[in-house]
């Protein structure tokens, strides 16, 4: 893309950034942030890195935003809004200057730096080996697994935090509270139009993701979002915390990328896949995790649960 | 100036915004705003550094990948934590207004 779009995308990113910092009413000021999670993504789409839009599209603009809008209804519905404050304008202009010079002595580093060839080369010429057409898939799941497998353990004890918030007496009960729309209103006609196109679109995310752009971080967070809204507009219910099946999907992905590691062990070290069956262990992982990070994810945005369970 | 270059900058841009942002507006819900702009900041940087002739680095874009799933995880228990605090009565989110009542 030329640099004139470029130029304007970066203004723009900047000046969409400062409505949602500092701007005056708290929710305009997070359609702000969301507004910008969608800039970053074509950022990252100009920058020709296609994983990283969907995955900050997906996760950084629509999963934060619901999460930070569920947690500004919460402070709304509980009380008058709380204020707020600006900080006093002596405080305002040593930040200021601060963070000018902050931002002054990245920019020096950044215009220092030396050209490199980073390691592109050396990923496109291994990946092969793995069988894999996506070069961020093969770091993922292949050269840099150790990293992928804590990442997904950091979702699900980002969850188990979640949980622990689960106010005395409610534990083993449902998330969130029960929605109801209008049956023939716009959240209960979107409700049913749009979480099948997501099924597939998740699916389609997943299955390309070895290959193509995609995989199971942005599959999972498509999935997880038809789910929401099927929720959202009152035609499932969230499953009691406390359900097996939950927690058996909650657990498959980590634990069988686990299992994987451990019997990598003995093939020459932790994490080591077994040699002609790179490919099919892979894909077997990306599926399960795919799986898994959409259920953490959609229990995530649900929160702790608020209800006492029903049916026991 | 190659896009590079200009991404890496506003990267940095956005980094001293995110944390001017986050001294000088205290609002629980204003600072994991202020921090996940700063990561995001972060991220392009890291990203748009990698970037030579019209391809981004797989490693730093995996990297990115996996800190944006962590950004995200810590903003859940923020978000679940600011909604306890609001269910638990709270007050004010200011301290200094506490102080004086």
């Amino acid at each position: 893309m030329s640099l004139v779009f470029d130029i304007a995308l970066c203004a723009l990113i900047l000046g969409v950034a400062a409505m949602a910092l500092l701007g005056r009413g708290l929710f305009a000021s997070l359609a702000f942030f969301i507004v910008y999670g969608l800039l970053i993504a074509l950022a990252w789409l100009s920058l020709n890195a296609i994983d990283v839009a969907l995955a900050e599209a997906a996760i950084g603009a629509g999963v934060t935003g619901v999460l930070l809008i569920g947690a500004w209804q919460a402070l709304n519905a509980q009380s008058a809004l709380d204020p707020d404050p600006v900080a006093h304008w002596i405080t305002r202009v040593f930040a200021g200057l601060g963070c000018l010079a902050i931002g002054g002595l990245l920019a020096l580093a950044i215009l220092a730096m030396p050209g490199g060839t980073g390691l592109t080369t050396e990923v496109i010429d291994t990946q092969g080996q793995l069988d894999l057409g996506n070069s961020v898939t093969a770091v993922l799941l292949g050269f840099r697994a150790y990293d992928t497998l804590l990442e997904s353990i950091v979702l699900l004890a980002a969850l188990v935090a979640v949980w622990s918030l689960t106010p005395q007496g409610l534990w083993g009960g449902i998330p969130g509270p029960r929605h109801r729309t209008r049956p023939d209103g716009v959240m209960a006609s979107f409700g049913r139009l749009l979480p099948p196109a997501g099924l597939i679109a998740g699916v389609y995310l997943v299955w390309a993701g070895s290959d193509a752009p995609g995989g199971a971080f942005q599959a999972g967070t498509v999935l997880a979002a038809a789910w929401i809204l099927a929720v959202l507009a009152g035609l499932q219910d969230e499953p009691e915390v406390t359900s097996p099946l939950l927690r058996a999907a909650l657990l498959i992905g980590p634990a069988l990328f686990l299992l994987v590691g451990a019997v990598g062990a003995g093939f020459g070290g932790f994490l080591a896949y077994p040699e002609g069956f790179e490919k099919p262990v892979i894909l077997a992982i990306e599926y399960a995790l795919a799986l898994s990070i959409a259920a953490t994810l959609a229990l995530l945005v649900a929160g702790p649960p608020r209800r006492p369970g029903g049916a026991r | 100036m190659t896009p590079s270059l200009l991404y890496a900058l506003t990267g940095a841009g956005l980094i001293a915004l995110g944390l001017y942002g986050f001294v000088t507006r205290s609002h629980l819900i204003r600072r994991v705003l202020a921090f996940n702009v700063i990561g995001s900041g972060v991220f392009l940087v890291f990203g748009a550094l990698g970037h030579e002739g019209g391809i981004t680095d797989p490693v730093p874009q995996a990297l990115i990948i996996t800190g944006i799933v962590v950004a995200l995880s810590l903003t859940a228990f923020a978000a679940a934590m600011i909604a306890r605090y609001a269910e638990d009565g709270g007050g004010g989110l200011d301290p200094d207004a506490e102080d004086a009542g």
